[in-house]
């Protein structure tokens, strides 16, 4: 049977300008201005520098303006953008040690030097809607500044050889997923790469699995730490290296219960997580996922689906799994014609089979 | 390897690049467009890869772009460089002329005293406020004393 496969046209230009009506919505209404995204709905757009893999806040609230609001949508437009850019090079390894910290807490220690920094958090809010928010508060800056380098709350536990050491090693050239595919079993620093892109839900799911059981986890917040830090390259014509600018990031690091194996002594583990703007969750989410994750380098059993390298990696991105959901809204008109025709000629073959009658029915006695 | 005129340049390179784009154009009225510059490199945006150390300290990981303009301009004798962290072109173009006037001995002092300073004290105080409101959400714990 011949299927139609042109025609359409006139509906989808229909349905790009009903689109771009709705995107605008009541036009008597000002337009948001993408300052006034970037400014007032910050987590937004972290979230999409994020996952869009592209730290740019203009472009991101363009995205989000452009989406609707739609995160994954402005996801995938700012994945897109980027292929359209060249590549300059890799930046130096950002230095988060030397972070310009706007908060910092552990769940840890108490006492940890410099302070617990709440900085701004909904953690301590009622989640009560606040319905008249046209007050603007100022903050009264402290007498003093904080430290200038916040020392890492997991060097305390380094100092008496209780956790893992994390060195640069040989500091090899991490795979770029970016430019290279993914292929398993894949290193940490690829791991990261991917979990990095990786939808928030996602991970905070998987995370959550690790917390209930699937998976050994045993978690504690060790450090969770908010700030700027400077972004520094390395120009080959220049021959040295100069700053470009700060970002915003939260690092998490994760310390996990680990009872010794592979020739390892009894000590504690790092999970750790990395986002771009104040994305707390994502960071915390993606050091649980990072540590479950460990478990063959490790020794540890490997059951649960957040310990499944395949499972998470190959299901965390969401430009790549809402494609491939929202796929089945295309023609899949020939496919289903053959189903068809498959299941008519079975559903013909078991009516002509009418005579043999299931046990249970045959009226058998006790 | 640094040597120690590289590593003035690079301080100043950093701190043009790190500096508020409006002041930066405001601070560089008096000093730009100069009649002779020449755009070797018209400003161009484009990405870096940034990495990230795995838990802050250990082996690099690749964890996402950022915009990045650049461009070079020669003034006079001098060739100016910007990187600048974004898109906006006018923020690298400036950066790129005050790396050129800077290599100039004729100028530097001028401009080190009209751009370079204002906007390193400008940047400084932003900071030192930002972190002052920061230390003032710092948690001061009480023990209660139990007792007679």
């Amino acid at each position: 049977m011949y299927v139609a496969v042109k025609g359409g046209e006139q509906a989808i230009a229909r349905s790009l300008e009903l689109l771009a009506e709705a995107r605008r919505g009541n036009t008597t209404v000002p337009e948001l201005g993408l300052t006034q995204i970037r400014e007032q709905l910050r987590l937004g757009v972290a979230r999409v520098m994020q996952e869009g893999s592209l730290y740019d806040e203009e472009l991101a609230a363009l995205a989000i303006r452009q989406a609707a609001g739609d995160m994954l949508e402005a996801i995938f437009l700012l994945r897109a953008y980027r292929t359209t850019l060249p590549r300059f090079g890799y930046t130096q390894p950002l230095n988060t040690s030397a972070m310009r910290v706007r908060r910092r807490v552990s769940g840890t220690f108490k006492d940890v030097p410099g302070g617990q920094v709440l900085g701004p958090t909904y953690d301590y809010t009622q989640r009560l809607l606040d319905f008249d928010t046209t007050q603007a508060t100022t903050v009264e800056p402290a007498e003093a500044p904080l430290p200038a380098n916040m020392p890492r709350v997991l060097d305390l536990l380094d100092a008496e050889a209780l956790i893992e050491r994390i060195e640069p090693g040989s500091d090899p050239e991490p795979t770029d997923l970016t430019r290279e595919p993914l292929m398993f079993p894949a290193d940490r620093a690829t791991r990261l790469q991917n979990l990095s892109r990786g939808d928030e839900g996602f991970l905070l799911g998987m995370a959550y699995s690790t917390q209930r059981g699937y998976a050994e986890s045993h978690p504690f917040a060790g450090e969770i730490r908010m700030g700027e830090v400077d972004v520094v390259v390395c120009p080959e014509e220049l021959g040295f290296a100069i700053e470009i600018g700060s970002i915003t990031l939260t690092e998490c690091q994760m310390i996990n219960q680990f009872h010794g194996g592979n020739g390892v002594p009894p000590q504690f583990t790092r999970g750790y997580g990395l986002a771009m703007g104040e994305g707390e969750r994502k960071a915390m989410s993606m050091a649980l996922v990072d540590r479950a994750l460990r478990c063959d380098e490790l020794a540890e059993a490997n059951y649960a689906p957040a310990q499944n390298q395949e499972f998470v990696l190959s299901h965390s991105d969401s430009v790549e799994a809402s494609g491939f959901v929202q796929h089945l809204k295309l023609p899949h008109y020939v496919d289903f014609q053959a189903e068809l025709s498959l299941l008519r000629i079975l559903a013909a073959q078991h009516a002509a089979r009418d005579d043999e009658q299931p046990l249970s029915a045959a009226g058998g006695q006790a | 390897m640094d040597t120690s005129p590289n590593l003035a340049r690079a301080q100043w390179m950093s701190l043009l690049a790190q500096a508020d784009p409006a002041e930066l154009a405001a601070a560089m009225d008096a000093f730009a467009p100069p009649a002779d510059a020449a755009w070797l490199r018209p400003a161009q945006t484009g990405l870096y890869m940034l990495r990230g150390r795995v838990g802050g300290t250990g082996p690099q990981f690749n964890f996402g772009e950022i915009t990045v303009t650049r461009c070079s301009v020669q003034v006079g004798d001098h060739i100016g460089h910007a990187w600048v962290r974004g898109t906006q072109t006018r923020h690298a173009e400036l950066a790129a002329v005050a790396d050129a006037l800077m290599q100039n001995p004729a100028l530097a002092s001028q401009v080190r005293s009209h751009v370079i300073e204002p906007l390193r004290r400008a940047l400084d105080e932003r900071r030192d406020t930002e972190s002052r409101k920061a230390a003032a959400s710092k948690v001061e714990f009480f023990t209660v004393v139990r007792g007679e």
